[in-house]
């Protein structure tokens, strides 16, 4: 799609069957692959396909990204976790942030659908690494757009956007935001001050996505749940931020040591 | 009478470094000798003590006359996981515990022969069983674990059609993720999958039920359905620090090292943090294959965390030996207080405090009672929970009326059915955490049910 984002369809009939917008499936690619959580991106039912949007970031979505069209992935398994409760409220900002705009994507579809009106922001960090603006133009009543450096849209991040829209006036029922955690955390704190509810969706590290590890333990209003199942989706305003980027970055050496290897084995980085 | 043929073991120094089998199994020379000490009781009591009703002095028999063929075909007729048996059944408090000869304390090593005779079969490959006639009845099977697995082959040789549906990557269940290499190697457990496959149940991996199809759907789809999905939910102490980095469920903590192999990190993706101190807060089975593992990722110094005494241990004796012999140190009467955890987060001890035990509670132990006053801090980089496990309430979700218990376990009939029509269970999902062969037995009683109602051979 852009640099290091990719979108894959998944042939995978019966998943794509019984998805609902914020669930996630588990991929695996080969025998020696680890077991990674994607949010599903779309699904089409009459084709039989499910859409992953990926970004290239550990070793394995590196490699990912190294597959052709009619390769096949060792597991796919799906949908996973609690869908996202869509109703009609009235106004509802939706907020994605880098890769996130793509689970973003079928919720925007699924308010609109519910009779919503959705105000959509998306953002990156540079105009060569925004997706899905036409597509999420087409399925929101209003679109903004921004990038860190400028190249496009609002110079700036997610939040003064969705600051400036609020302070403008704009009576808000519903804030989603869906991004790296340090932009949901930041989303968090905006809408706090608006008193406005506002749902995250957390992607923390798991190996099964069915409750049995235990690895995605997330605290919400101080409280552990377990993310594959009592999520992903959360109430923004109760989730540990601090803890959640913590927990993300536990393996980080092993993640450096797969990905030298992975790129000794490719012959370097394309 | 000649003594119990004891079991050749990998040298405690050796194994510790390695995730090869520790029980080196039986030569042809000692199951002889052991199968001709049985005496052959004409009212063997042995046999009450097999959840699945091995006609075990039969098999001995035939081992004793170096028939091996027959005897593991003898043990095929009830037990479709032999090899997984004769090495991780409690065989201690189940058919040895009857064997007349255990008044001597030297019972026949039933388990042990169980798996010589296994273990025969799979390095001489018998012909493959042969097929029953179709009864055109199907029948789904939820979980691929031991309840499910038996159940599955009870149900194929009865003529039935027959379709696992396993939520991970392989199949077994906790026999996969849970059971480490070195107490059940993973090409056993595949051996024993491959016997069911071939009796022509189909395996379909990566299926959630409750997620990718409903048990209504199922329910609509299949004549019956058998659920079998364990316990798998792992439970946590609900202290403070316990989501700090560093702390593991031993579900986690083994999944990563048995399921997806991250001893083998990186020529295998999944990681897994290499601790120096580890603690391991419980006393089971469980508990013990967790800090056998952290013990052979390399860890320097690894104790068990019990709040009971060695008596209460719930683990088989035999692992907590093998612990023992292999360094593990055991902290007993003692309990976790908290977690304590540096600036970025990551564990850097437990705060733990002295039991006594008091009067005994409903579970007929003594009740651990903390000594004020004796808190102490313990280092440790990695602390894993093996406090227990739960049943996944996954297998609910968007069905109404299959009726649970407050722990979240099926309730069943004792024939094996739940309160919806065409369901039954049997396991770890029913009776909570208990033993890979308890499960089997309830696989194989819902298995008959299904049979009896469906019209099977």
């Amino acid at each position: 799609m852009v640099h290091q984002v990719h979108l894959m369809k998944v042939f995978a009939p019966d998943v794509a069957r019984a998805a609902k917008p914020g669930q996630f499936v588990m991929i695996r690619i080969d025998e020696q692959g680890e077991r990674i959580p994607l949010t599903i991106a779309d699904h089409d039912v009459g084709e039989g396909s499910v859409t992953i949007i990926f970004q290239e970031m550990g070793k394995t979505t590196k490699q990912l990204a190294t597959l052709n069209a009619q390769d096949e992935l060792q597991d796919f398994v799906g949908p996973l976790g609690t869908p996202s409760e869509i109703d009609k409220l009235g106004t509802v900002v939706m907020v994605g942030g880098g890769v996130g705009v793509a689970p973003a994507y079928p919720q925007v579809k699924a308010y609109k659908a519910a009779g919503n009106k959705v105000i959509t922001i998306i953002g990156a960090r540079s105009e060569n690494l925004l997706i899905l603006e036409e597509e999420m133009r087409a399925v929101s009543d209003e679109l903004l757009v921004c990038t860190d450096d400028g190249t496009k849209g609002h110079h700036g991040f997610v939040t003064d956007v969705l600051q400036k829209l609020l302070q403008g006036g704009e009576h808000v029922d519903r804030v989603v935001a869906i991004g790296p955690p340090i932009m949901m955390r930041a989303v968090a704190g905006v809408t706090k001050t608006f008193g406005i509810q506002t749902i995250v969706s957390l992607n923390p590290i798991m190996i099964d996505g069915t409750g049995m590890c235990g690895g995605c333990r997330v605290s919400v209003d101080g409280k552990t749940k377990f993310a594959c199942v009592d999520g992903p989706e959360f109430d923004a305003h109760k989730v540990d931020f601090n803890l959640l980027m913590s927990r993300l970055a536990f393996y980080r050496d092993e993640e450096g040591t797969s990905i030298k290897k992975h790129e000794c084995t490719c012959g370097g980085e394309q | 009478m000649a003594s119990r043929q004891p079991m050749p073991l990998q040298d405690p120094e050796e194994r510790r470094k390695n995730f090869n089998e520790v029980a080196l199994g039986y030569t042809e020379e000692q199951a002889v000798a052991e199968a001709t000490r049985c005496i052959q009781c004409k009212d063997p009591k042995c046999v009450q003590g097999c959840p699945v009703n091995i006609d075990i002095p039969a098999f001995i028999a035939c081992i004793a006359e170096r028939d091996f063929d027959e005897a593991i075909r003898i043990i095929k007729l009830t037990n479709a996981l032999p090899a997984v048996c004769g090495r991780v059944c409690p065989q201690e408090v189940q058919c040895e515990q009857y064997c007349v000869l255990a008044k001597k304390g030297q019972p026949i090593a039933i388990g042990r022969l169980e798996r010589f005779a296994a273990d025969h079969e799979s390095i001489s490959d018998i012909a493959a069983p042969h097929k029953v006639k179709p009864t055109g009845k199907n029948v789904a099977v939820v979980g691929s674990g031991p309840a499910g697995l038996t159940a599955a082959a009870d149900l194929a040789k009865a003529g039935h059609s027959v379709t696992i549906f396993e939520s991970l990557h392989e199949p077994g269940g906790v026999l996969t993720y849970g059971i480490p290499e070195f107490r059940l190697p993973k090409a056993i457990v595949r051996q024993e999958v491959d016997y069911i496959k071939n009796l022509g149940v189909d395996i379909k991996v990566d299926h959630v039920i409750g997620k990718i199809k409903t048990l209504d759907e199922l329910r609509t789809e299949f004549d019956a359905v058998f659920l079998g999905t364990g316990a798998g939910l792992p439970n946590f102490m609900d202290i403070e620090g316990e989501n700090l980095n560093g702390v593991y469920s031993a579900n986690e903590f083994l999944t990563r090292v048995n399921l997806m192999k991250a001893f083998r990190f990186p020529d295998y993706d999944t990681p897994i943090r290499r601790g120096k101190n580890v603690i391991v807060v419980g006393g089971g089975n469980v508990a013990m294959d967790a800090a056998r593992c952290a013990l052979r990722l390399g860890a320097d110094e690894v104790s068990i965390v019990y709040r009971r005494s060695e008596d209460e241990l719930p683990a088989r004796r035999e692992e907590v030996e093998n612990a023992k012999e292999e360094g593990i140190i055991f902290r007993l009467l003692t309990n976790p207080v908290r977690i304590l955890g540096d600036d970025k987060m990551n564990v850097k001890g437990v705060e733990c405090i002295r039991m006594e035990l008091g009067e005994p509670d409903a579970s007929g132990r003594r009740r651990p009672v903390p000594l004020k006053g004796s808190e102490h801090e313990i280092e440790a980089d990695i602390v894993i929970i093996a406090i227990g496990t739960s049943p996944n309430p996954i297998i609910f979700s968007g069905t109404d009326g299959l009726k649970s218990t407050s722990k979240g376990t099926i309730v069943v009939d004792g024939s094996g059915m739940s309160s919806l029509a065409g369901v039954y269970a049997g396991g770890d999902v029913v009776t909570g955490a208990a033993t890979v062969i308890s499960a089997m037995g309830a696989g194989k009683l819902a298995a008959r049910t299904i049979n009896d109602r469906l019209g099977g051979q």
